[in-house]
């Protein structure tokens, strides 16, 4: 031990939160052993560009490496990668591998992420989930032409799957049992917008309609059957309903798992085990409410915070952050700050929905708690965030020219 | 210490210039832009900070 560090630290997950808890413990001064514990076989690589970059084919699979061996090489960790932890020990301070190795630990930090809900097993050939690298290059080959492709789910991934799959030629169909896509997110307005958006490009969206089944024939997909009767013929289905928090392996480890790993304010879900990123859930005290995100900065940001009160519990500061999330939906990058979930109400405030430029205010009670801006300059946007974080009130949020 | 931006990798985020407004800046497009390439000493720790949370990994940070 080093004055008051603990001698050993374990992160698993070797994803955006558990390498930025990695860097972040070096970066303050931590010295001791570092042990970076990884289900996939990859360094820590970026995911948002698999729905955008890597599936268009503007970037190759390569280009999402967060960072390179030299790096990680510098940070002077022990990479376990390929090799899933099997289970946690609270009481025993002691992370189990799936290939029986025991890892003692001082601090913990777990970053275990999520995995894509699924309508039937794996193995069906032809239905897609897109989560990791091997997802994207798998649906990637099959896009083109002449393909026809059926969407279950509009959400963020569901769409920008479907602008990146139109792009390349392919036929596609998406399907979303709510009657406006992402309404519950990012309001009615906002949604229809998308919707039509998506219509106007010649996508063939169907909302208010579920998928009943999935059709395969000889273990590959025919088609979806939806719960009207239609059948879709497909030569690929992508199914993006969402994601389940990476928490089995943790049953009988001590800890609270509920929809994610509950934490305190400062992402401890005990002494001296932190959480960060998609599998943390913990009161987010701007905003009065217990959170769990799954945003590409949130994972940093947090496995920054996480690092941080591991190293200095009696220091510890309360993880507050503005969450920010991007989307980009063929030419157009929607960007939102704050949450925008469970508004009260969405008003444009700038530009015009009609004319693809706009920025919307979203109100919980009496404040402003959220911003969304397509076409809107950073300068503008960051302003708004500014409203955000300091709690401003709706009403005087407005009044602003 | 230079900093140096990949701008082709930039996803107009913004967390930089919200971490280290000195140093980063955005064009109309999001797009980053540097506004010193050798930050003085005491700037170091939010530029790190800058770089640490990009989305894109697209600030790199070289020791001189």
């Amino acid at each position: 031990m080093t004055g008051a560090h603990p001698g050993r630290v374990v992160v698993v997950g070797a994803s955006a939160a558990g390498l930025a808890a990695v860097e972040t413990l070096r970066r303050d001064g931590y010295d001791g052993s570092l042990t970076l514990v990884g289900a996939e076989k990859h360094l820590p690589y970026d995911r948002p560009p698999l729905s955008k970059q890597v599936l268009s084919g503007s970037w190759p699979v390569e280009r999402t490496a967060l960072r390179g061996q030299a790096d990680l090489d510098a940070l002077d960790v022990d990479l376990r990668l390929g090799v899933p932890a099997a289970a946690l020990s609270v009481a025993a301070r002691s992370v189990t591998l799936a290939d029986g190795a025991e890892l003692a630990y001082d601090g913990l930090v777990l970053a275990t992420g999520v995995r894509p809900r699924r309508l039937v097993p794996a193995g069906t050939h032809g239905v897609h989930v897109l989560r990791d690298l091997e997802d994207a290059v798998a649906l990637r080959e099959r896009l083109g032409p002449g393909r026809r492709l059926v969407v279950v789910g509009a959400g963020f991934l569901g769409t920008e799957v479907a602008a990146a799959a139109l792009t390349l030629g392919a036929a596609v169909t998406v399907v979303e049992p709510a009657p406006v896509p992402l309404a519950h997110l990012v309001g009615q307005q906002v949604g229809a917008h998308l919707a039509r958006t998506h219509r106007d490009r010649g996508v063939d969206l169907r909302t208010g309609t579920a998928v009943a089944e999935i059709v395969a024939a000889d273990g590959r997909v025919t088609g979806v059957r939806l719960a009207d009767g239609t059948r879709l013929p497909a030569d690929d289905v992508l199914v993006a309903i969402g994601s389940t928090p990476n928490t089995e392996w943790l049953r009988g480890s001590g800890l609270r798992v509920a929809d994610g790993i509950e934490c305190d304010e400062h992402c401890a879900a005990a002494p001296g085990v932190y959480a960060a990123g998609d599998v943390a859930r913990w009161p987010n005290p701007l905003f009065g409410t217990p959170m769990r995100i799954e945003h590409r900065t949130n994972a940093a940001e947090q496995g920054m915070a996480a690092a941080r009160n591991l190293l200095h519990p009696g220091e510890a500061r309360p993880f507050a952050p503005v969450p920010y999330f991007w989307s980009d939906q063929y030419d157009v990058k929607f960007q939102a700050y704050g949450v925008l979930r469970g508004s009260s109400q969405a008003r444009v405030v700038e530009g015009d929905l009609a004319d693809g430029r706009f920025l919307v205010a979203y109100r919980t009670g009496e404040r402003l708690t959220g911003v969304l801006g397509a076409g809107i300059p950073p300068r503008t946007l960051r302003g708004w965030r500014t409203a955000v974080a300091d709690r401003t009130a709706w009403e005087e949020a407005l009044s602003v020219p | 210490m230079r900093v140096e931006v990949e701008q082709p990798k930039c996803v107009a985020s913004g967390q930089c210039v919200l971490a280290a407004p000195d140093v980063f800046d955005q064009d109309d497009d999001g797009i980053v832009e540097i506004l010193t390439d050798r930050p003085a000493a005491d700037r170091h720790d939010d530029v790190k900070e800058a770089a640490a949370l990009c989305p894109a990994a697209a600030i790199r940070l070289v020791s001189e």
